[in-house]
Formats: structure tokens, C-alpha cells, sequence
């Protein structure tokens, strides 16, 4: 029974990373029916807006510390940070502590203009041409975008903490009545899990319940007809890439932490991406989140000691090898809807 | 001439002649000249120029064919050379049975993920080739390291049976064709000039040649002309009585074939495998050079595996210090400009060149470098293209 909680639980945060990327690949497929092979690379993207900020607000300046002297018996230089002179040393470390969940206000904005900059720039003179074109296309700027982190940042990962607060684990067991330290679980998979649900209700309220939300809906069931009833869908989709963008985005903000970030993180979890949007449907969004947690707890399961006693480098393939099973045995993927990418 | 029509042979003849002149062709530079790093007749990479030909010559008769667009090719590339490995560790280092087993064994196994994966098509098909690419590769890495030997690969040991060369055992074993080993190397030098001859590059040199002339015969025949037919409209098709199924599988597992031999022959020339092989961006390289070089055509993607291997070669070797030489002659602060603005795409990125280029060919030269020189072509003519290229480029009716 312990296990299986952990397991289930250890699932959560990578299923929850599975599901944030795949809702944003099928957020795009749905609404421009593009498929978007960059969308890792905005998640990539999003884990070195943390990055950058936290190297913003840790910019440094030298001063001479009088009461302090370096091993020649000069007065030492110190670096100090501007937000120190700005808002004192205590709010100021708080800062610096606190950058990565900063940074989803910092990434927010950055990630909407990169969306719609990559949409109106790029994927918007490639609806016409086949699906193949459109892989190759975002394929290519998958690279470009890769190359020009890796120019800037470096090859190596760069480690990104999380705010001290949040660094032990918590004790689920003790909290459920099992022996202590049985079931521990960090807390920024706790928060980082919490984030993903958050984010994915407000994708589902702002499509459910806002009039906004109503008409790109209608747009994905019939983009003609709305556009016969002299709506400008083109505007409203070009909006919803940019916030499928951030939805990747945020998802690598808050990744951070948990593991940390390099310039090729994105196809790493790209490639996984895209077989939880099959699994879960191409183009349903519930299936696209359902698929992101069932795989991602299958994973865990599956790197259990005891099944790979019995089937050695289960964990390894397990998610494609659902997949495949999915594929074949119900084509449209758990949740899809007739009629789409049927050809 | 045997069995080509007039313009294919030509074609052939071309192909022929540049490949077993290429020693001299791609060393046109003195040695001690600057420009000598430009380079690219050293057997090394001449080898890879045509392995990685048959590779992309063999993903071009599936996706150029039938637009059935895979993402997991490096596997049959990575099975390949594993078999052709073992042939070498449990035969003879020979390269004959290793290479003739590494098509066998590819194409085993392409039928297998083939007969799964062609049961979808479009985006989930190339996503289920991708599965089963990714799978092999963790498989490889973890699981088969008994056969495969996980992270660190397969070499030849000289404790090896080798049963039908055991009298070579104790000498260190080096791939051979009937003695002649394939690391063996003429210089001739002339003038100022180096030109190397390579016995392993000859060797995958006639195989192309080989391979070159079986793809032209795939591309005339009518077995070809079915293939076509899938891509321009698999639905015609079907209300018209026919099955594509048989066609387009056929189409996977000649292309398996080739990847199997091009991991075989690169087994032969550098006797070594590893898993990384066959990850996936292996398999999108080969996408890169079919789509670069000009996918649907015949000599398309050979172009597309030289200029890709040529650039991951020679660009990735200039460094700031060349670019300062080069820049020479401008007024200091322009030249800090100059090179500040061009470091980025060279050296270590050229991976962004490389993206950016193929960015511009997909948007703005969707036939690639073949259309590319076309239309130059045309230009100077000043004749428009005809519809019937000579190349067997087809556009899909809608």
C-alpha cells in the first residue's frame, strides 16, 4: 500500500510536467492544426526565463567593505546586489531566494510574445501545406532556438534552487497513519504538482466559461462558420498559441528546480510529449492531461524495484510501448474526437 | 544501358565518376595553403559522405516515394551495424558477411515495426516510428547490454572465436575484404597537393554506386510509379481496387535495407557501435539531409548527406582565431564587428547554421537544393522549367 501511494505519487510531478506541455502541443493542434515540433523548446525556453531572471536580480556590484580585510590587509571588496541597495538586505536575499517563482510573472509576458511572434511570423504561412511541412518547419526552428540558448547560456545545466522554504520533504505517511518517513515527498514536487493543477483549471475555465473562450472553442469544432458570422478567429488563435506558449513555458519555469535546465531538456521531453498527445486523443485537451498523469504514473510504477525484477528496462520503454498498444487498439487515442488527423 | 534509359544512365555515369574521383574533387587546396582546411578529401569524412548517402538515398525511396514521414530510421541504422558487429566478433572481419547479414537483419526487423507502424499514417505513423526507434534505443542501452554492451558499445576483441579466421587470432583485428584492410591508405602527392586513396572509401563507394543504381530502378519502375501513388492520393487509390498496404510496406523495408547496410558499412570502416546511434535525432539527420538535399528526387539526398556532413565537419573546425586570419585586412574595430557578428554560426554552432538553412530550404525551397539549382538553371535557359524533370520530382494532385 506504501508503495503504491509513493509510486502514484512520484508520478504526479513528471505526469504533471507531461500534461502541461501536451495541453499547450494540443492547444495549438487544435485551434491552427498545426503540429508544433518547437513546443519543447518553449518549455526549454520558459526553465531560462528563471534562469535569466535570477541572474538579473542577482547583479552584483563591487564595494569596499571598510570593517573587512582580505588576506593582504587591504579592505575587502564585496559584491553587493542592487536589489540590497534598493530594498535592504533582508527583503533582498527574500528576493533572490524567491527568483524562480518570480520568474513565472517575468515569464508570462516573455512567453505570450514569443508565442504569437512565432505564430504570426512563421506557422501562420504554413496552414496550407501538409502536416509533414509543418513538422519539418518547427523542426528547424526547434534547432534554431536550441542553438541560440546553447550560444548564450552554455551547454551545461544550470543549477536554479528553490526558495530555502521549500527545500525538505514532507511526510505523507505520518499524515495518513503509515510509519513515519515512509512516504516522503519533497515540496516543490508538492507545489510544483499544485501549479500544474492550478494552471490547467485556468486554461479549462478561460475556454469554458469566458465568451472568449466560447468562440475559440467554436472555432476549433468550425473555423469557417465563425468566420461567416464576421468573427476574427485568426486573432483570437494567434492569442490562444501565445498562451499555449506560456502554458510550456510555466511548466519549465517551475521545472527548474526539479531538474536543471539545459539547452536540450526540451526535445527530451518533447519526444514524450507527443506520445501522451496521441495516447490521450490528438486534439481532445482532457485526453491530452489524462494521458499526461496515467503516463507519468505508469512510468513510476514501472521503475519499481519489484517489476523490474520480473521485466528488466520496463521503465525505460513503458510509455511507448503503451503508446503502440494505444495506437493500435483504439486509433483515435483515449479521448479523441472523430474527424481529426484521420487521414 | 542496364536498363536505364538515356538520361538516368547519364545521371549513373555522373554519380559514378565524382565518387571515384572524389579524392581529388574534394582536395582542391594545397596542403599548406589557408585554405587547405577546407578540405574534405580525408578518408574519414569521405566515407561518411557516401555511408550517410546510402542512409538518406534509402529514406528518400519511403518519404520522397510514398511521403510516409519517418522519425525512427537511426534504429534500423543502429540494428545493422550491431549485426554486422557480431559477424565480425563470431565470423571472420571480412566486411562481406557482416554487411550482407546488417540488410538481412535491418530488414527483419523493418518488416516487424513496418507491419505495426503503417497501420496509421500521417502525424501517427511518424510518431509510432518514433516510438519504436526510441524504444530500441533504451532497450539497447539498459536491457540488451549482454548484446548490444549498453553504454560503452562493441569493438572487435582479439579474444573473439572468429571462427573463420581463427588463424588471424593474436594480430589485432582489423576489418578487411579478403586482406585488404579498410583503414589502409595511397598518398599522392603532387605539387602542393595531397590526395589520399582509402580502400574503405572505395568499398562504400562502389556500394552506393550500387545502391545509387538500385534506387533508379525503384524510382522507374512500376512498383515506383505505385509508390508515387500513395502520396499523391492513397483514397484514388484505394477506390480504384488496390491495396497500398503491400506497397508501402515493401517501401519500408527497402528503406530499413539501406540503413541496415549504411550501419553495416560504417560498422566496416570504423569498427566500432554504440546505442546513441540510433537516438532519434540520428533519425531526424537523415530527415535533415533528405529535405535539404531535395526529397523526391534521386540525387537529391546525396547532395543533402554530403553538404550536412561537410558542414559538421569543416565548420565545426573553424575557430576565432581562423576567423581573425581571415578578417585581416579590415580596420580593427570593423573586424571585432565582423567577427563578433559571425562566431555564433561557426565552430561549436554550427548546429544554428545548419537550422537556419534548413528553416529557409522547407519555407522558401520546399524541393530543395535540386529545385534550387533548377531554377538557376532555368534562369540562365530563359526557358521555363518543363513539368517532366528529369529527376522524377512529382507534385501531388489535389
Amino acid at each position: 500500500m506504501e508503495a503504491i501511494i509513493l509510486q502514484v505519487l512520484n508520478g504526479l510531478d513528471k505526469g504533471s510536467a507531461y500534461a502541461l506541455i501536451a495541453l499547450g502541443l494540443t492547444l495549438i493542434f487544435g485551434t491552427l492544426g498545426v503540429v508544433n515540433f518547437a513546443h519543447g523548446a518553449l518549455f526549454m525556453i520558459g526553465a531560462f526565463c528563471a534562469v535569466t531572471l535570477s541572474r538579473i536580480i542577482s547583479l552584483s556590484h563591487e564595494v569596499v567593505d571598510e570593517t573587512q580585510t582580505d588576506f593582504l590587509g587591504n579592505p575587502l571588496k564585496v559584491d553587493v546586489p542592487y536589489v540590497y541597495d534598493w530594498f535592504g538586505q533582508a527583503t533582498g536575499d527574500a528576493i533572490i531566494d524567491w527568483a524562480v517563482p518570480l520568474s513565472i510573472i517575468f515569464a508570462i509576458p516573455v512567453m505570450v510574445s514569443i508565442g504569437v511572434l512565432m505564430e504570426r511570423g512563421l506557422i501562420k504561412h504554413f496552414y496550407k501545406r501538409p502536416h509533414a511541412d509543418q513538422i519539418l518547419v518547427t523542426f528547424g526552428l526547434a534547432i534554431v532556438l536550441q542553438e541560440i540558448i546553447k550560444y548564450y547560456y552554455g551547454a551545461n545545466p544550470i543549477p536554479t534552487p528553490a526558495p530555502s522554504a521549500f527545500k525538505g520533504s514532507f511526510d505523507f505517511g505520518a499524515m495518513m497513519g503509515f510509519d513515519p518517513n515512509v512516504i516522503i515527498y519533497p515540496y516543490w514536487r508538492i507545489i510544483y504538482f499544485g501549479f500544474a493543477a492550478v494552471i490547467i483549471g485556468a486554461v479549462f475555465a478561460f475556454l469554458q466559461f469566458t465568451t472568449f473562450g466560447m468562440v475559440v472553442r467554436a472555432g476549433m469544432a468550425d473555423r469557417e462558420t465563425v468566420q461567416l458570422l464576421g468573427i476574427n478567429i485568426d486573432r483570437r488563435f494567434t492569442l490562444m498559441f501565445g498562451i499555449a506558449a506560456a502554458v510550456a513555458g510555466l511548466a519549465g519555469v517551475m521545472y527548474t528546480p526539479i531538474n536543471s535546465p539545459n539547452y536540450h531538456m526540451g526535445m527530451d521531453f518533447l519526444v514524450l510529449s507527443f506520445v501522451v498527445v496521441v495516447v490521450g486523443g490528438m486534439g481532445s485537451l482532457p485526453g491530452a492531461v489524462a494521458a499526461g498523469f496515467l503516463l507519468g504514473i505508469l512510468e513510476s510504477f514501472a521503475s519499481m524495484r519489484e517489476v523490474l525484477d520480473v521485466l528488466p528496462g520496463l521503465n525505460q520503454i513503458i510509455i511507448y510501448l503503451v503508446a503502440i498498444i494505444i495506437l493500435l487498439t483504439r486509433p483515435r487515442g483515449l479521448m479523441g474526437r472523430k474527424g481529426v488527423m484521420e487521414d | 544501358m542496364f536498363g536505364l534509359e538515356a538520361k538516368d544512365f547519364r545521371l549513373l555515369l555522373l554519380v559514378t565518376l565524382l565518387t571515384m574521383a572524389a579524392p581529388f574533387i574534394l582536395n582542391p587546396f594545397p596542403v599548406d595553403s589557408g585554405m587547405a582546411q577546407f578540405n574534405a578529401g580525408y578518408p574519414d569524412l569521405m566515407q561518411r559522405f557516401v555511408i550517410f548517402g546510402i542512409f538518406a538515398i534509402g529514406f528518400n525511396i519511403l518519404f520522397g516515394l510514398t511521403g510516409y514521414l519517418s522519425f525512427g530510421h537511426a534504429a534500423f541504422l543502429g540494428v545493422g551495424s550491431y549485426a554486422a558487429m557480431w559477424m565480425m566478433k563470431l565470423l571472420t572481419m571480412n566486411v562481406i558477411p557482416g554487411i550482407v547479414v546488417s540488410v538481412i537483419v535491418a530488414g527483419i526487423f523493418s518488416l516487424a515495426v513496418g507491419w505495426i507502424s503503417l497501420r496509421r499514417s500521417g502525424i501517427y505513423f511518424s510518431i509510432l516510428t518514433l516510438a519504436f526507434a526510441q524504444m530500441s534505443y533504451s532497450l539497447a542501452y539498459s536491457v540488451l547490454t549482454p548484446i548490444t554492451g549498453g553504454e560503452t558499445g562493441l569493438q572487435p576483441k582479439v579474444t573473439d572465436p572468429r571462427i573463420l579466421d581463427a588463424a588471424l587470432t593474436g594480430n589485432a583485428p582489423k576489418a578487411n575484404l579478403f586482406g585488404l584492410e579498410m583503414g589502409s591508405s595511397t598518398e599522392l602527392a603532387m605539387g602542393g597537393w595531397v590526395f589520399t586513396f582509402n580502400v574503405g572509401y572505395y568499398v562504400a563507394a562502389v556500394v552506393m554506386i550500387f545502391a545509387f543504381y538500385m534506387s533508379i530502378r525503384i524510382f522507374r519502375s512500376p512498383f515506383g510509379m505505385m509508390l508515387r501513388a500513395v502520396k499523391s492520393n492513397q483514397q484514388r487509390l484505394n477506390y480504384t481496387g488496390l491495396n497500398a498496404k503491400p506497397y508501402t510496406l515493401a517501401a519500408f523495408v527497402i528503406s530499413g535495407m539501406y540503413a541496415g547496410l549504411a550501419g553495416g558499412l560504417m560498422v566496416a570502416m570504423d569498427t566500432q557501435v554504440g546505442a546513441e546511434r540510433m537516438f532519434w535525432t540520428a533519425s531526424g539527420e537523415v530527415v535533415l539531409m533528405s529535405i535539404l538535399g531535395g526529397v523526391g528526387t534521386l540525387i537529391g539526398p546525396v547532395l543533402g548527406a554530403g553538404a550536412i556532413k561537410y558542414m559538421e565537419n569543416i565548420l565545426s573546425k573553424i575557430n576565432k582565431d581562423i576567423l581573425y586570419e581571415w578578417f585581416a585586412f579590415m580596420p580593427d574595430g570593423l573586424q571585432d564587428f565582423v567577427i563578433t557578428l559571425v562566431y555564433p554560426f561557426i565552430g561549436k554552432g554550427w548546429h544554428l547554421t545548419l537550422g537556419l538553412i534548413f528553416m529557409a530550404v522547407v519555407i522558401f525551397l520546399p524541393g530543395g537544393l535540386v529545385e534550387g539549382g533548377q531554377r538557376v538553371a532555368a534562369l540562365f535557359k530563359r526557358k521555363k522549367p518543363s513539368d517532366n524533370t528529369p529527376d522524377g520530382k512529382t507534385t501531388p494532385a489535389e
